[in-house]
């Protein structure tokens, strides 16, 4: 007993994740990621279509307008996912965390006039919980005493547009590239594109939707590390931005604003692939406490 | 298809003569009385009109925003206010064209059966861009709660637009704009 009390344990009160959650969720709604408005610019530029050009006009517009008045800038403002990195030795303190992620998606929600997007007993009367709870918690541990809080909050037109597929070992690099690229095909305009598109390969049928949302997360224009995963997204990309969809899907050069791949290890018999699809309002923050 | 920069100025409610020369792409601009409803009243609208009962508001020469948007902040007539995918409406759209409605704004495209019934009883399906929520919002100046409170962002409200501007996506004769376009930028594979 008295040896572990000696290992080096940090309290960290859950009401520090509260605010975090509250404070994120409320700029993400309302502030574009810098890195994906200079995409949008530089994509004004080289979109063939005129129509395109004035979509991504009315896009960067659209982010101006948000962030100086704070009016979200799309009304779908998400079903919050939280996703934290626990540094295995931290303790939670004051409280549930499941509980304290929810009740600052709870303030933001109030504060920021965010929209209420969550129904429960979806498949049955839909019934609204009015407070945009509860939120999706994804908790990971990672060596060390710190806590990253990341907060995306995700628009249901092009989650629904997302896919997973289990294809076989034989149907390899050209069966991935494949899917990924009929997935953003099918997708088309509804989703809001330009897209960007987070894939997961490998693992189990969960754990590659999970990598296909984390996959989101790695900024644009950054190539996986791996060579082999770099050259697939660049074939994706290419095979995507030859479509034709463009912008809001009225035609043109620009369909997908980036694609990241992440692969694990997986089954002898597996290749499961999940396409996780991101709107071009792609909203994310985060801090480490 | 209009490529110049003036836009085609449309007033509510709509009637055949206003709509007729529409083309798939040309840009709109929309002014007057539009009604915001998406997926939950929909179901609602289609059940009361299976029943044989009376809508909340008059279809006839109608425009339906599919829209949720978000609360409107203190001294704002309206949140953000984007237009939300069309295509979940699709199974309950050609009822409410049987009824008179002429035009709906959304995102994306709809199905053949939306598009026949569109050129059938001569109705517009327009697109507006999707995530320009606080950019639409502004041309939004009015916003009455009109039914189904209870569904928060879903309830059916009555928008007043000033120069909403919009893109025609399907027209009364079958062109679509995502077809179109799609066609003269895919690159062949």
């Amino acid at each position: 007993m008295e040896e572990r009390r000696r290992t080096p344990v940090r309290s960290v009160s859950v009401e520090r994740v509260r605010e975090a959650v509250r404070v994120l969720l409320a700029e993400a709604c309302s502030q574009l990621p810098a890195e994906v408005v200079r995409f949008l610019e530089a994509a004004r530029f080289n979109e063939r279509s005129e129509v395109g050009r004035r979509v991504l006009e009315q896009l960067l517009e659209n982010a101006r307008l948000s962030a100086e008045t704070r009016i979200p800038l799309c009304q779908d403002t998400g079903l919050a996912v939280v996703m934290l990195e626990v540094g295995q030795d931290v303790h939670f303190t004051e409280g549930d965390l499941a509980t304290a992620v929810d009740e600052g998606v709870r303030q933001a929600r109030a504060e920021n006039h965010l929209r209420a997007s969550v129904v429960e007993r979806p498949s049955m009367d839909r019934v609204n919980t009015s407070d945009n709870t509860p939120a999706v918690l994804h908790v990971r541990l990672v060596p060390g005493d710190r806590v990253r809080v990341i907060v995306l909050p995700k628009g249901g037109g092009a989650e629904n547009k997302s896919a997973l597929a289990m294809l076989e070992p034989s149907q390899g690099r050209e069966g991935v590239v494949g899917f990924v690229t009929s997935t953003v095909e099918r997708a088309g305009p509804s989703a809001c594109p330009p897209l960007i598109v987070g894939v997961g390969v490998g693992g189990t049928f969960e754990y590659a939707a999970l990598l296909a949302k984390e996959a989101l997360l790695r900024p644009l224009g950054r190539r996986s590390p791996e060579a082999h995963l770099a050259d697939v997204e660049r074939e994706i990309m290419d095979r995507c931005n030859a479509l034709g969809i463009g912008p809001m899907g009225f035609g043109g050069s620009t369909t997908v604003a980036d694609v990241f791949v992440e692969e694990r290890p997986a089954h002898i018999a597996s290749l499961p692939v999940a396409v996780n699809i991101q709107c071009h309002s792609a909203r994310s923050r985060e801090t480490v406490i | 298809m209009r490529h110049g920069p003036d836009p085609v100025r449309l007033h509510t409610p709509l009637d055949d003569t206003s709509i007729a020369d529409l083309r798939a792409g040309d840009p709109v601009i929309i002014s007057g009385t539009v009604y915001a409803a998406r997926d939950a009243a929909h179901k609602r609208l289609v059940a009361l009109v299976d029943a044989g009962e009376p809508l909340p508001f008059d279809l006839l020469g109608g425009i339906i925003y599919y829209v949720g948007p978000t609360p409107a902040p203190p001294g704002r007539i309206i949140g953000a206010a984007g237009p939300t995918t069309a295509g979940r409406m699709d199974v309950y759209t050609r009822r409410l064209l049987e009824l008179g409605l002429k035009g709906m704004i959304g995102k994306g495209p709809r199905n053949t059966a939306v598009r026949a019934a569109l050129v059938r009883f001569q109705a517009v399906y327009f697109a507006a861009v999707g995530g320009a929520g606080a950019l639409l919002a502004r041309h939004i100046v009015g916003s009455r709660l009109i039914a189904y409170p209870e569904l928060g962002p879903e309830a059916v409200r009555a928008l007043e637009f000033r120069d909403f501007p919009a893109i025609v996506a399907n027209d009364v004769v079958g062109g679509d704009v995502f077809e179109a376009g799609r066609a003269r930028f895919k690159k062949p594979g």
